[in-house]
């Protein structure tokens, strides 16, 4: 029996990111879920439960992916989360997942700066998923 | 001239009135400041007094003896430490006492000056604490005014600046690694959202442009005499091929025959903007109607349109810079973020009024006045 189709959310208001990454994950054989907004996301946070989810940082507020990785991990704790942005570490803006401070409070499993390559991002959706 | 004050607390009477006379007559002056410094000094004999006035008085610097009839300096010095960290303590010690002095300065006494002193190394002192109080009160006066605001607007103008630059990067990627195959058809809409993008990133920085503008105030360079509705009626020209193809419609009506002592191309702007907005976030078939009148010596400038209108919240945040209006309605609609932040600091410039008014679903008016 064929295994069921990964499926990955993304949120990000910015429809041509948001269809590129599209566009990348269904070619690495994942279903894709998109949310253009804050406020589609979290609906689709209370309705479903992806197999993994990749968030933007500034949607309608400067903080929407903060906000977003919360809420899921409220309700599903155990969907990994990535959480990319455009925002550049050279304007003094510097967080990542890694120390345990950050952690306390970004609660995303991976933190990206966007543009990142294809097959990177594959494999590091691959290693959130164990797959 | 600014006085700082000054709290001798000491129990002896000649230590008090001779701080009083040496500081009472010195001022210290240095180049980069705009004014001189003056002391005024207010005397206590106890501890229990000290206290007392600094909860109740404006106190800069305090002169601390340590040997007192009741509570002890270090004491004071504790209350000072928890209650108004601002205060800069000199613990005033004997000779003798050069360990106290060190604790004194361990436990956040900002310096202190052995006893018996002379008025010279008195004055000294006074001339470090208080170039140490100015340029405290100007990093404080910097990071507040200057640094927050512009780190706040380095960091949005780097995400605006860069989503165009991802967006694009990644479809010239996907077309580079052929995703969608070999047939150059199929890349038609990659290649127009591209440009579309390349657009909206030329208009940021003409924005930018005018934002630094109006930073420089270079507004005096181009003063003339303005006919407010010849400037009005060429920004409507610019703007109506737009304007048709929504299907709206743009009226003037000028009421004021109003020329302005102004730079034109600052007028342009206020225009271009307004009327653009109107147009921009109207619905199709809309109205909008541009008015000028005159009222007690000023010029008022109205935009009304018949748009999706904006909440209160909304309003609020307007000429913030880069706030953008985001629902369903303006998805799709460009924009830099920039342009009634640009508005609003060119109304300053001239020492005038900008005003909106809107109504969800029902449109919006923005009104200006500008001194004439």
């Amino acid at each position: 029996m064929a295994e069921k189709r990964k499926q990955i959310l993304i949120a990000d208001d910015d429809e041509d990111y948001l269809f590129q990454m599209e566009t990348y994950i269904r070619s690495f054989g994942f279903d894709v879920i998109r949310a253009e907004s804050q406020k589609e996301a979290e609906i689709l946070i209370e309705n479903t439960k992806p197999d993994l989810a990749i968030f933007d940082l500034m949607m309608e507020r400067d903080d929407s992916g903060f906000i977003l990785c919360y809420k899921m991990k409220r309700k599903h704790p155990d969907v990994p989360i990535i959480l990319a942005t455009a925002v550049a570490s050279e304007t003094g803006i510097s967080f990542g997942v890694n120390s345990a401070t950050d952690q306390q409070w970004i609660k995303a499993d991976l933190y990206l700066e966007k543009g990142i390559r294809k097959d990177q991002l594959h494999k590091e959706i691959n290693k959130l998923l164990k797959l | 001239m600014k006085k700082l004050n000054v709290l001798v607390v000491d129990d002896e009477p000649g230590i008090r009135s001779g701080v009083s006379r040496i500081l009472n007559n010195f001022t210290v002056s240095y180049p980069f400041m705009d004014a001189d410094i003056g002391f005024n000094v207010i005397e206590a004999e106890t501890g229990e007094k000290a206290i007392d006035i600094i909860d109740s008085e404006q106190i800069e610097i305090v002169l601390l003896d340590n040997k007192l009839p009741g509570i002890q300096g270090t004491d004071v010095l504790d209350f000072i430490n928890k209650n108004k960290p601002d205060i800069l303590v000199m613990m005033i010690t004997s000779y003798a006492s050069l360990e106290l002095a060190i604790k004194a300065t361990n436990i956040g006494a900002h310096d202190f000056i052995p006893k018996p002193f002379t008025p010279q190394e008195l004055k000294s002192s006074l001339e470090n604490v208080s170039k140490h109080l100015f340029l405290r009160g100007m990093t404080k006066k910097m990071n507040k005014e200057g640094k927050e605001i512009r780190y706040q607007f380095l960091s949005v103008l780097s995400h605006e600046l860069k989503a165009p630059l991802n967006a694009i990067d990644g479809y010239l990627r996907m077309m580079q690694n052929k995703e969608a195959g070999e047939n150059i058809e199929d890349y038609q809409q990659m290649i127009e959202r591209s440009l579309n993008r390349i657009k909206g990133m030329r208009n940021l920085i003409m924005d930018l442009l005018d934002l630094t503008k109006i930073r420089l105030e270079k507004k005096t360079e181009r003063l003339e005499n303005v006919k407010i509705k010849n400037v009005a009626q060429n920004a409507i020209e610019s703007i109506n091929p737009y304007a048709i193809q929504k299907d709206v419609n743009i009226s003037l009506t000028d009421e004021s025959n109003c020329e302005l002592n102004a730079d034109p191309s600052d007028i342009e702007i206020i225009f271009n903007n307004l009327i653009s907005n109107a147009v921009k976030y109207n619905k199709d078939g809309g109205k909008v109607e541009v008015k000028l009148e005159m009222n007690n010596n000023k010029l008022l400038i109205s935009v009304t349109d018949t748009g999706i209108g904006m909440t209160n919240e909304e309003t609020k945040k307007l000429f913030n810079e880069f706030f953008r209006v985001k629902s369903e309605q303006t998805k799709h609609i460009t924009g830099s973020g920039l342009g009634l932040s640009i508005v609003k600091g060119i109304v300053d410039l001239y020492h005038g009024e900008i005003k909106v008014e809107s109504k969800t679903g029902e449109g919006s008016t923005f009104s200006i006045i500008l001194p004439m």
